[in-house]
C-alpha cells in the first residue's frame, strides 16, 4: 500500500530479557521497522530524553547517547509488563505523564493472561495489549498508530517550517505541547486526506480483530482511546 | 550422486521435525519462529535457541538452588522464573516443556514443596531431551549445509 511515510517506522523495545529482545527485534525488522532495543524501563526513558520524571532538554543529559535524541522519532514504544525496577506499567505512566512523549503510542507485552492488569494497562492510555508469544501478526495491528503519529509530526514540521526539506526528521519532541490546540484542527492538509481514510479504515479493522481478540479472553475494549488533536479517528 | 546426500539429510530432517510435531515436543510457534529467518538474518533460529538455552539453564539452576535451600520459602520468586520460562518455551514453540512449567507453576502457588520438586524434576527432564533433539536439529542442517556446498567440477 503505498503511504506517505518516506522513512522507516522507528520502534523502542523495552524488555529485559535478552531472549525477548531478541524476538521482539527480529519481529519488527521483519515488519520492516527500524529497532532501538534497550533491557530497563529507565533506559527507554533514558533513550527519549527523560530522566527521573525530569524532561531533559540538555543534550549532555545523555552523556551514554552518541546522539541527540531530540532528533530520534520513536513512533511507537513496545515494553513488557514484568521487568525488575520499573514496570512496563510504570514506564507506560511516566511516558503518558509527559507532555513531550504522551503522544507516542505505547504497546505492552506480558506472557500472563490477567485481565485486571489488561483493563488497567489500557485505562492508563496503552494502545494495546499483547499475550506472549507475540506474533507477526499482532504487529500488523500496530502500523495504524504508529501511522497516527507519523503524519502528526509531518504535520507539525510543515505548519513550524513548510520551507523545509519534506525528509526531514522531527526536531524536538518538545515542541509539540507548544503547538498543540486548535491551531492544528484548522488545517486541512489534502495530500493526507487519503492517509487519514487508510488510518480509519486501519482503526476499524483494528477495533474489530481488537474486539474478537479481547472478547477471546474474556475483556473489555471499551476504554477511552487517546485523543490526538488534528487528526480524525474513527473509534 | 552428491545431491542425493542433501536429499536424504533433508529427509531425515523432516522426519525429526515431523516425529517431533506428533510428540508434541514442538507446536506451530517453532515454525513461525523459522519464518522469521531469512537472507538477512540466515542463522536467527539458531541464535535465538541458544540464547533460550542460555536462559533457562540459569534459570533451572535458581529454582534448584532454591528448592534445595532448607529455608525455603520464596514460592513467588519460584512463579516468577517460571513465568519466564513458560513465556520464552512458548515463543520457540516448545509445548511440552511450556506445559510441565504451568504444571510446577501451579504447585508453587499453592506452596507445595513436594510437588515443586517433583515439577523441577519434570521441567529438567523434557528440557533435556528438547535440547537434545534441537542439537540433532542443527547437526543435521548443518550438514545438509556442507552437503549443498559442494559442487560438480565443470
Amino acid at each position: 500500500m503505498g503511504m506517505a511515510a518516506e522513512s522507516q517506522f522507528h520502534v523502542l523495545a523495552v524488555d529485559d530479557s535478552l531472549f525477548d529482545r531478541k524476538l521482539i527485534e527480529r519481529l519488527l525488522q521483519k515488519s520492516s521497522c527500524q529497532v532501538t532495543s534497550v533491557d530497563s524501563g529507565s533506559k527507554a526513558l533514558e533513550f527519549l530524553g527523560l530522566r527521573q520524571g525530569i524532561e531533559s532538554n540538555d543534550p549532555n543529559a545523555l552523556s551514554t547517547a552518541p546522539v541527540n535524541h531530540q532528533q530520534v522519532e520513536v513512533n511507537l514504544i513496545i515494553t513488557d509488563y514484568c521487568m525488575p525496577g520499573m514496570t512496563g506499567f510504570d514506564l507506560l505512566k511516566k511516558v503518558k505523564e509527559s507532555s513531550a512523549f504522551k503522544n507516542i503510542p505505547v504497546v505492552i507485552m506480558s506472557s500472563e493472561n490477567v485481565p485486571a492488569r489488561i483493563s488497567r494497562c489500557l485505562e492508563e492510555g496503552a494502545e494495546e495489549f499483547f499475550l506472549k508469544p507475540v506474533r507477526l501478526a499482532d504487529l500488523n495491528k500496530l502500523k495504524p498508530h504508529m501511522m497516527k503519529t507519523k503524519l502528526k509530526n509531518q504535520k507539525l514540521e510543515e505548519i513550524e517550517e513548510p520551507s523545509k526539506d519534506e525528509i526531514g526528521t522531527v526536531t524536538a519532541a518538545a515542541v509539540v505541547p507548544e503547538i498543540k490546540g486548535s491551531t492544528t484542527t484548522e488545517i486541512e492538509i489534502l495530500p493526507l486526506q487519503q492517509d487519514l481514510v487508510l488510518v480509519q479504515q486501519g482503526e476499524q479493522t483494528l477495533s474489530t480483530t481488537n474486539k474478537r481478540k479481547s472478547m477471546e479472553k474474556g475483556i473489555s475494549t471499551d476504554r477511552p482511546r487517546p485523543r490526538f488533536d488534528g487528526i480524525t479517528t474513527a473509534v | 550422486m552428491l545431491g542425493l546426500g542433501v536429499d536424504r539429510l533433508q529427509a531425515d530432517i523432516n522426519r525429526l521435525l515431523a516425529s517431533l510435531f506428533h510428540q508434541g515436543v514442538l507446536d506451530e510457534h517453532f515454525l513461525q519462529l523459522q519464518q522469521l529467518q531469512d537472507e538477512t538474518s540466515p542463522n536467527f533460529v539458531y541464535d535465538v535457541i541458544n540464547i533460550y538455552f542460555d536462559e533457562s539453564e540459569k534459570l533451572l539452576r535458581n529454582l534448584r538452588l532454591l528448592l534445595m535451600d532448607r529455608e525455603f520459602s520464596d514460592y513467588k520468586k519460584i512463579g516468577l522464573h517460571l513465568n519466564q520460562l513458560v513465556g520464552s518455551s512458548s515463543s520457540i514453540g516448545a509445548r511440552r516443556v511450556r506445559n510441565v512449567c504451568v504444571a510446577f507453576r501451579s504447585a508453587s502457588e499453592l506452596s507445595n514443596r513436594p510437588g515443586c520438586l517433583r515439577g523441577l524434576e519434570v521441567v529438567e527432564h523434557e528440557y533435556h531431551y528438547l535440547k537434545n533433539m534441537m542439537h540433532e536439529l542443527f547437526q543435521l542442517e548443518q550438514q545438509r549445509l556442507l552437503a549443498a556446498g559442494v559442487r560438480y567440477p565443470i
